[in-house]
C-alpha cells in the first residue's frame, strides 16, 4: 500500500499515522478477545493472531495447518510451513492428526480464512474465476479452507473490499459461510453435525462486518478515515448498515509498536 | 540419485515428492527432469514451485493437489499458463489439504475410502466427482469419502537415514510417512547418512522403516531453496525470484538449462548457489532438543 492510504488517529491527544493494513491487522486482533485456540494463514491474519497474543488474548493457542500446535514463531513466518513455528512449539503433528484431530475433533476456535470472493452470506471462493473446467483465473484452491469453514467453531475472514472480491455471486464456492441465509445455513449444519457455526467477522480495510441472524453480513464498524460511498464503491451488493454504525477505535501507540517493532518489522504486510 | 531415479522412476508413473513446506526434494525433481520422463501424475498437496519447474520441464501429465501456488509469493505461473483459459492442457484433480492426507492415509492402510467431514456445500464433488458423499452405516449421517491414493513412487527428503533405509526426521512432518507407506516404491534422500545405531538410539524419531524403501540418496542440500529444521531454512530469495523468471516461457526455459540440463547432478548445483548463498541459510543458533532416556530393559 502506498503512503497515501495511511490516516490518522487520535488516541490519547496525540495523533498516530496507521495504514490501512495496520487498522485491519488491529481489528481483527481485538475480536480474539476471549479465543482460545486459533487456526493462523500467513500474511495479516498470522500478524494479527501474534498481535492479539500479545494484547487481548495472551492465552491464544496457534495453530498451523502444517502441523504445530502452539506455535511460538520468533519471527515473522515466511510460508504456513516456516521453521520457526516448529522451534519452541508445544506440540509437532503429523498433518493428519492436525486436521482429523484437532481440527475434525472441535478442538479449533477460530479459523481466518482469505478469499478471492465472498457473497453476502461469507460464503468463499479460492479455487477459481471463471468456469472450473476453463478459468480465466486459475486461484490456489481450498488448501485447509474448506475443512476450516466447516469445522474451526467460527472463522474470521481478512481480505480488501473490491467490486472484483465482493460479489453478488461467487463463482466457485470452496468453503460454505452461510449458505443461502442463517437458516438453512443453520438447519444444514445441525442435520450434517457440523462442529462450526460459520462466518462471524470479516475485517476489511474499511470495516468491520459481523452477521445478521438471518446469515447476511452487515457493516457494523467504519474505520476512522474510511466512508459509506468507499463502502459502496467496493462492493457488489447493497450492502447493509448497521443502524447505529461505529469507528472503530484507532491502533494504540502500542499496537503499532507491536505491529513495527515486533511482528512486521520489515513492513512486508503493513506498508 | 541418477540411479535411484532411473530405477525406480518410469514413464507414466504416479509420483508424490512430498513434504509440507519442509524437506522437498527439489534434487529427485531435477533429476526426473533431467532424466527426460514424460506423462507423469504429480501428486502433492502443494505442487510448490518444484512441480512448477517440472510441469514447465514438460514431464507432466496431471497434478494431483490440494494448494496451487507459490507459498508466501503467489501463484505458480508455468502451472498457471497450461491451466488457464483455451490453452489448458495439464488435467487437475483436486482436493482440500484434508482430503488428500485422507487418501495417502487410505493407501497405507489398503482401505478401499477414507471418511471426512469436509466437503460439505461445497463446488468440490462437482469438480471432482471421486469426492463422493456417503451414508454412515451405523445411521448417523452424511459423510464424504475420498479414495485411497497409491502413488507408484514416494520421494521424500529427510536430516537422516541408515544405509538400510531408517528414516528420521524432525520439525515438520506433513504427510510423507503416509505417502510413503502408500507408494510402491520409496526414495529417500538424506542430509546424512547414519549408522543404524544412530537410528535405534532414537527410535521414536523414525518415520520409515528401511522395509519400505527401496532406494538412500546421500544428497546434502538436497532440499533448497526449501528447508530442513536445524540444517537450513528456506531460501525465500529463490522463491521471490521464480515468480517474475517463471511469468515468462524465455526465462522459465533459460533457468531449467542453467540450473538443471547444464549440470550433471546435485554436487555441481551447490557448488553453483555458493558458500556464501548456502551460509546465509544457516539457522541463526542451534537449538538443541533435550536427550530422553529409553532406558535398557535385559
Amino acid at each position: 500500500m502506498s503512503a497515501g492510504d495511511g490516516v490518522s488517529g487520535v488516541e490519547g491527544g496525540a495523533p498516530a499515522a496507521f495504514s490501512r493494513s495496520e487498522m485491519m491487522i488491529v481489528a481483527a486482533a481485538r475480536e480474539l478477545a476471549g479465543q482460545r485456540v486459533c487456526f493462523v494463514g500467513v500474511g495479516l491474519p498470522n500478524i494479527a493472531v501474534n498481535l492479539a497474543k500479545r494484547t487481548v488474548a495472551p492465552d491464544l493457542e496457534l495453530v498451523y495447518e502444517a502441523g504445530v500446535f502452539g506455535a511460538r514463531p520468533a519471527r515473522l513466518p515466511l510460508s504456513i510451513g516456516d521453521p520457526t513455528i516448529v522451534t519452541g512449539a508445544t506440540a509437532v503433528t503429523s498433518m493428519f492428526e492436525l486436521f482429523a484431530f484437532y481440527l475434525q475433533g472441535g478442538l479449533v476456535d477460530v479459523g481466518f480464512l482469505g478469499a478471492a470472493q465472498i457473497d453476502r452470506f461469507g460464503n468463499i471462493n479460492t479455487t477459481v474465476i471463471g468456469p472450473y473446467d476453463h478459468p480465466t483465473t486459475r486461484l490456489p484452491g481450498s488448501g485447509g479452507a474448506c475443512e476450516i469453514a466447516i469445522n474451526a467453531r467460527q472463522v474470521f475472514v481478512i481480505m480488501r473490499q473490491s467490486r472484483r472480491s465482493f460479489v453478488e455471486r461467487i463463482d466457485f464456492r470452496t468453503s460454505p459461510g452461510n449458505l443461502g441465509g442463517g437458516e438453512a445455513s443453520a438447519r444444514i449444519r445441525r442435520e450434517q453435525g457440523w462442529l462450526g457455526r460459520g462466518p462471524s467477522v470479516v475485517v476489511t480495510d474499511l470495516g468491520i462486518w459481523h452477521f445478521a441472524d438471518d446469515g447476511e453480513m452487515r457493516l457494523d464498524a467504519l474505520h476512522p478515515g474510511a466512508t459509506l460511498d468507499q463502502v459502496r464503491d467496493t462492493i457488489g451488493w447493497q450492502p447493509r448498515i448497521a443502524d447505529d454504525l461505529a469507528t472503530t477505535p484507532p491502533p494504540t501507540d502500542e499496537e503499532l509498536r507491536l505491529i513495527r517493532v515486533e511482528l512486521d518489522p520489515a513492513g512486508a504486510y503493513t506498508k | 540419485m541418477r540411479e535411484a531415479v532411473a530405477a525406480l522412476v518410469r514413464d507414466g508413473d504416479t509420483v508424490a515428492i512430498e513434504g509440507f513446506t519442509h524437506l522437498i526434494s527439489f534434487a529427485a525433481g531435477h533429476e526426473i527432469i533431467r532424466q527426460g520422463r514424460r506423462d507423469l501424475t504429480l501428486a502433492r498437496l502443494t505442487p510448490d514451485v518444484i512441480y512448477d519447474q517440472m510441469v514447465a520441464a514438460g514431464v507432466a501429465r496431471k497434478l494431483v493437489f490440494s494448494w496451487l501456488g507459490n507459498p508466501g509469493v503467489g501463484g505458480l505461473h508455468a502451472i498457471r499458463r497450461v491451466t488457464e483459459g483455451d490453452g489448458a492442457t495439464l488435467e487437475l484433480e483436486e482436493y482440500s489439504h484434508f482430503g488428500m492426507v485422507a487418501r495417502y492415509t487410505a493407501g497405507a492402510a489398503n482401505l478401499p475410502f477414507f471418511p471426512l467431514r469436509s466437503y460439505f456445500e461445497t463446488d468440490l464433488p462437482a469438480a471432482n466427482p471421486l469426492i463422493r458423499p456417503i451414508e454412515s452405516p451405523y445411521g448417523d449421517g452424511l459423510v464424504y469419502a475420498v479414495p485411497p491414493l497409491r502413488p507408484d513412487v514416494t520421494i521424500v527428503h529427510a536430516q537422516r537415514a541408515s544405509a538400510a533405509g531408517d528414516t528420521q526426521v524432525w520439525g515438520l512432518l506433513g504427510c510423507q510417512k503416509e505417502a510413503a507407506f502408500a507408494a510402491d516404491r520409496v526414495i529417500v534422500v538424506v542430509e546424512e547418512l547414519v549408522e543404524e545405531a544412530v537410528i535405534r538410539a532414537d527410535p521414536n524419531r523414525t518415520i520409515l522403516p528401511g522395509l519400505v524403501v527401496d532406494a538412500v540418496v546421500v544428497e546434502p542440500w538436497g532440499a533448497h531453496p526449501s528447508y530442513v529444521q536445524g540444517a537450513y531454512d528456506r531460501d525465500n530469495r529463490f522463491y521471490l525470484d521464480w515468480d517474475p523468471i517463471s511469468r515468462s516461457v524465455e526465462a522459465t526455459d533459460a533457468w531449467l538449462r542453467e540450473w538443471v540440463y547444464e549440470l550433471d547432478g546435485r554436487a555441481a548445483y551447490v557448488e553453483k548457489l555458493g558458500a556464501e548463498r548456502l551460509a546465509s541459510l544457516r539457522p541463526s543458533a542451534a537449538a538443541p532438543s533435550g536427550s530422553v532416556d529409553y532406558g535398557e530393559y535385559r
